[in-house]
């Protein structure tokens, strides 16, 4: 940084910066309850406006802004903004994970580009410097113009900004879809990941502490930069698309830890408060998923499970009894506590609506309608809420595994809606199983457990789910907003 | 320039900011922790894509990096990461604020 901005901006600069840092700890406070968590998102939101205005207000009174500064700043923040609003507002709520996940990536390349126009100052610098060459080499590494600690604090971003954005790239493709691959070649093995994180060192130690002509210094940062991408994707490939609530998280929290790093690298606090914030906030969501697991973050991480259950899953069923919509409907006509258990499927199906319209018509016939969410149920935390919260369904009815999981046997039907790997009774039973030790929802407890999916093909998981044969299920082999359409059809008809 | 020297014109005392960010760096931290450890799980996906929102608190590094001191090659870079970070914050303040509109408790009856 040139001098004015690399020190502790002026008082009321650093002021406004604070209020800014307020309002983003009070913003995420408040997100945190349902009830205040609209305004705890608009006063982060302010807090953002806050710190931008400071940025610039500083910038401004030290005529530091020039028209081409301005020329570059204006259509960038229309158009980002501009984007950025119609991406948001056109985006269906099934698709929220993929949208988190292309989110998450820009932060993290905003942070790796950010670091890189300090590069490119600090070669200008060493290229313009009048003693250049002629009476004494000239010695402007990263490390010789700001200190070890701004070095290191560029690498850090250059290579976490990398990995977030090339990673949260590889989960939007996973969770949309598009990649089944756990590897590409070499790429996502453990071995290359290993090399491609000692090179990174290397070049980084090369860009922060030796390279001081400016061809070096963009060579070495670009490297890091390029290499920080490969090694996103290597990290990321391995990760099993049912595990990317992991995934998302983690990248969450690497985002937030970019901003972080930016923040040394522009002695800025307000980075460091809200990146650390976010941070935090990532590697919290990460602990709780992989609990909700039964597995440890490493295990996720190189994709341990969906490869060694696959071979077993192809064993067929023997005596598994399917149903149709005229048989269930007499049987939740009768029922009084029906729980509902959705899964991926359901979003799949973009099925939520159907589901509360099922449910209100259970509810006007004197029924009572839980939703029984699993921790991992769908590709992201909390993604079950947000489905049924978009179907008007009250938040007062959705119930974590805790709080439900002993009402299973006193409830008459259960229905799995797109769900499986999350109430296999294997995670219970069997030791053996890839799944065994995950907490699962006990649905077989219930006097009758409807399954609804389109075949009997395994899940997420590949190990079979034993559920299907139990005494008291029923296969009801149907796309979910099919079935649940016959469903609502058959129970009006009663 | 070394940031060592920040202190004496930032009126820092004597710590540089290397050592005052990282004690920013160790509340904030425990900070974000005690505060996300209480969101109930409802709530997760908003919060995850609110605080990714906030992320996008790189937008102030991105703004810096268009001061005229920058070369043009830096200003680019510096716009794409506006850009970039735009999207980020406004896709995510927007579409949160979307979700949560959508979040109800139960209008009427309670059984």
């Amino acid at each position: 940084m040139l001098l004015p901005f690399a020190a502790v901006s002026a008082p009321k600069i650093e002021l406004a910066y604070m209020v800014s840092s307020a309002l983003f700890i009070l913003g995420i406070k408040l997100l945190g309850k349902v009830r205040s968590a609209r305004r705890g998102n608009s006063l982060a939101a302010i807090a953002m406006g806050v710190a931008m205005a400071a940025t610039l207000w500083e910038l401004l009174e030290a005529h530091k802004y020039s028209g081409t500064s301005w020329a570059f700043a204006a259509p960038s923040l229309a158009i980002g903004s501009g984007l950025g609003w119609w991406l948001a507002k056109r985006v269906p709520m099934t698709a929220m994970p993929e949208f988190v996940a292309v989110f998450n990536g820009m932060g993290g390349l905003a942070s790796l580009l950010v670091a890189m126009a300090e590069v490119v100052l600090v070669a200008d610098l060493s290229s313009r410097s009048p003693l250049a060459g002629l009476l004494q080499p000239a010695t402007t590494s990263l490390a010789h113009h700001g200190g070890i600690e701004f070095a290191i604090a560029i690498a850090a971003s250059v290579i976490i900004g990398g990995v977030t954005f090339s990673g949260s790239m590889i989960a939007y493709l996973k969770l949309a879809g598009k990649l089944n691959k756990n590897r590409f070649g070499p790429l996502g093995t453990i071995p290359l990941n290993v090399a491609l994180g000692l090179l990174i060192l290397g070049c980084s130690v090369w860009g922060c502490f030796v390279a001081d002509t400016p061809s070096a210094l963009w060579m070495a940062n670009g490297l890091v930069a390029v290499l920080a991408l490969v090694l996103g994707v290597g990290l990321t490939m391995p990760i099993g698309g049912a595990d990317m609530p992991v995934a998302i998280a983690l990248l969450n929290s690497y985002s937030g830890i970019a901003g972080m790093t930016t923040g040394f690298v522009l002695a800025n606090n307000v980075l460091i408060v809200a990146g650390s914030l976010v941070g935090a906030s990532g590697i919290i969501l990460t602990k709780v998923m992989c609990k909700a697991m039964n597995r440890s973050l490493s295990n996720v991480l190189l994709g341990a499970i969906g490869e060694s259950g696959s071979a077993a899953s192809k064993e067929g069923y023997t005596k598994v009894k399917t149903t149709t919509a005229e048989e269930l409907a007499p049987l939740l006509d009768a029922a009084r506590l029906v729980i509902i258990v959705p899964g991926y499927g359901l979003a799949v199906a973009q099925a939520q609506h159907k589901v509360r319209e099922l449910a209100s018509l259970l509810e006007k016939k004197g029924c009572t309608v839980k939703y029984a969410i699993h921790p991992v149920a769908g590709r992201m935390p909390g993604h079950m809420n947000i489905l049924l919260a978009e179907a008007d369904v009250p938040y007062e009815q959705l119930f974590e595994l805790d709080q439900i999981n002993d009402e299973f046997s006193q409830a008459d039907v259960v229905l799995v809606l797109g769900a499986n790997d999350v109430c296999n009774p294997a995670a219970n039973d069997d030791p053996k199983s890839p799944i065994a030790g995950m907490p699962v929802l006990n649905v077989w407890n219930a006097r009758t457990v409807v399954v609804v999916k389109r075949s009997l093909s395994a899940g997420y998981a590949g190990i079979r789910n034993e559920l299907f044969q139990l005494d008291n299920s029923l296969m009801f082999l149907a796309d979910a907003k099919k079935a649940l359409e016959d469903l609502v059809t058959e129970l009006k008809a009663q | 320039m070394p940031l060592a020297l920040l202190a004496a014109e930032g009126g820092s005392g004597s710590m540089p900011f290397l050592i005052v960010g990282l004690w920013v760096l160790l509340l904030a931290v425990f900070l974000g922790i005690e505060l996300i450890q209480k969101v109930p799980p409802t709530l997760h996906t908003p919060l995850m894509s609110g605080s990714n929102a906030i992320s996008g608190i790189t937008i102030v590094g991105s703004l810096l990096s268009l001061s005229s001191d920058y070369p043009i090659p830096g200003m680019i870079l510096g716009a794409i990461a506006i850009t970039l970070a735009m999207v980020n914050v406004v896709g995510g303040f927007v579409v949160t604020n979307r979700m949560l509109g959508m979040f109800r408790e139960r209008p009427e009856v309670k059984k």
